[in-house]
């Protein structure tokens, strides 16, 4: 991997999911017309990091935590097929507040496949999303961010990494 | 992760992972087909032809259905009716058909070989829903689903084939799954409907009797006898042949175990299966439909993507 730029550490990488986390409680406790919601596969490390934290400052709270998959609705299979991940949504959407969370906003384009797959599944009152890393200025579509861990200022051959395994941090790095 | 292949002519042709991909992602279109909207986009851009030359109930509507649930555009073609009572050729019929831009070909034909024919003139990435007797992949595909929902992995699952061996293309397609994907199989049936080198070509156990299969098997896949097929005496008469080789509901009581019972359809109530086997709660019969439409999205979808790529 070259130009490896480590974005964020593990101790400001909690810190950061905990933010929002608190952002999220702020805004819509206690969580019972809500539901998050967070985008396969690579959402879900961040959004079962954000839930598991709500549960544990408020754990009588009872959270609607969904998983949405979106492979089906993605508009750029054609060159590479993306294998399924499973979709759970032990719940109904309809008039609640969605929060959608994934790890990275580049281009916008996953966002626009996931609101098509949740519409899908029912009327949402609101549609909110929470990301952990914003490449900022990088849109395709018209996609703004509700909560952002971090924002930062990339270029196209760059690319946005998020490990969650025994090591865990955010790196930039050169893709090509 | 995709298939090896751009077309699906048979399961002979798929390796072991082919076919793993395909039944993992059958399980997430099954979770679509749950939804309020049973239906994604993914195939928007498509669009498929249903080349019948035989006739069809569930196989037909259940690729019909597989493409409207992802989206495809679907002309459905049937021989009779169609210019081939004046002659035309399939190669001519197809090459027409492709010229109105279409992109897949799901195609049944009394003719084994006909879809590789097809395949090797034209672009389009082609389906074989059904080649006289050889072979039926997407059925042999949701078999295998249906078998994996209720006993789990198939890898040392125990299968019997039971009936029309000789002219049936399920069993050619289940024979070539269930063995690649580790399951032991046996054919059950009268000696006059059981090719003579099965054994030995595919290392699988045979058997004339009816009720040995049933005693040693987890899963009993019945199928019909093909009298369209048959143009010689093979055994008496269909109540010889329910007498001797239909299922019971007095065999099935008399085994220690309880199997599940399977059958493609059509039903031959009364010949292959009775009707109170058939209906009963040991019966997936229904449940293999409902799997078959999964199945076949599964298809679709991945070999759509294959397309573009090269050969």
């Amino acid at each position: 991997m070259k130009g490896v730029n480590t974005i964020m550490e593990e101790k400001q990488l909690r810190l950061t999911l905990q933010r929002l986390a608190h952002e999220l409680i702020e805004n819509h406790f206690p969580f019972e017309d809500t539901c998050l919601i967070g985008i396969q596969p690579r959402g879900i490390v961040i959004s079962d990091f954000i839930t598991e934290y709500i549960k544990e400052i408020h754990p009588n709270v009872k959270l609607n935590y969904g998983k949405l998959d979106i492979t089906f609705y993605r508009d750029d299979f054609r060159g590479q097929i993306h294998i399924p991940s499973i979709t759970d949504l032990p719940f109904s959407i309809e008039n609640k507040n969605v929060i959608l969370i994934d790890d990275v906003l580049y281009t916008g384009r996953t966002i626009r496949a996931a609101m098509d797959a949740l519409l899908d599944h029912g009327r949402a009152k609101k549609v909110e999303l929470c990301i952990l890393v914003d490449r900022k200025f990088s849109r395709e579509l018209p996609i703004h961010p509700d909560y952002v861990g971090k924002s930062i200022d990339s270029i196209v051959t760059q690319k946005v990494k998020v490990y969650w395994g025994e090591e865990k941090k955010v790196i930039l790095y050169e893709s090509v | 992760m995709q298939l090896s292949t751009k077309h699906l002519l048979g399961i002979r042709d798929l390796h072991q992972k082919d076919i793993q991909l395909i039944l993992d992602t059958a399980k997430q279109f099954k979770e679509v087909l749950q939804r309020p909207i049973k239906k994604v986009p993914s195939l928007r851009d498509v669009t498929i032809v249903n080349l019948f030359y035989e006739n069809s109930t569930r196989t037909r509507i259940s690729f019909e259905l597989a493409e409207k649930r992802l989206s495809a555009d679907t002309i459905n073609f049937s021989a009779s009716g169609s210019s081939v009572s004046k002659g035309e050729t399939l190669l001519d019929t197809v090459n027409n058909i492709l010229s109105m831009k279409v992109d897949m070909v799901v195609m049944r034909h009394s003719a084994t070989g006909a879809p590789h024919f097809l395949a090797q003139h034209i672009p389009a990435a082609i389906i074989n829903a059904g080649d006289g007797i050889n072979e039926h992949p997407t059925q042999a595909l949701l078999d295998a689903l249906s078998i994996q929902e209720k006993l789990g992995a198939l890898k040392g699952k125990k299968v019997a084939i039971i009936g029309d061996i000789m002219h049936s293309r399920v069993a050619l397609s289940n024979i070539y799954l269930l063995t690649k994907m580790g399951a032991d199989v046996t054919v059950a049936g009268p000696p006059t409907l059981i090719p003579k080198y099965l054994k030995d070509s595919f290392g699988i156990n045979v058997t004339y009797s009816v009720k040995e299969a049933l005693d040693w098997c987890d899963a009993a896949n019945v199928l019909r006898i093909q009298l369209e097929r048959q143009n010689q005496v093979l055994f008496s008469s269909l109540r010889e042949y329910n007498r001797a080789y239909g299922i019971t509901k007095s065999l099935l009581a008399a085994l220690k175990k309880e199997i599940i019972i399977m059958h493609p359809g059509p039903i031959n109530r009364g010949v292959e299966l009775d009707s109170d086997v058939a209906d009963s709660g040991q019966s997936i019969i229904l449940d293999q439909v409902e799997n078959g439409v999964a199945v076949r999205m599964a298809v679709l979808y991945l070999l759509s993507g294959r397309r573009d790529a090269n050969a």
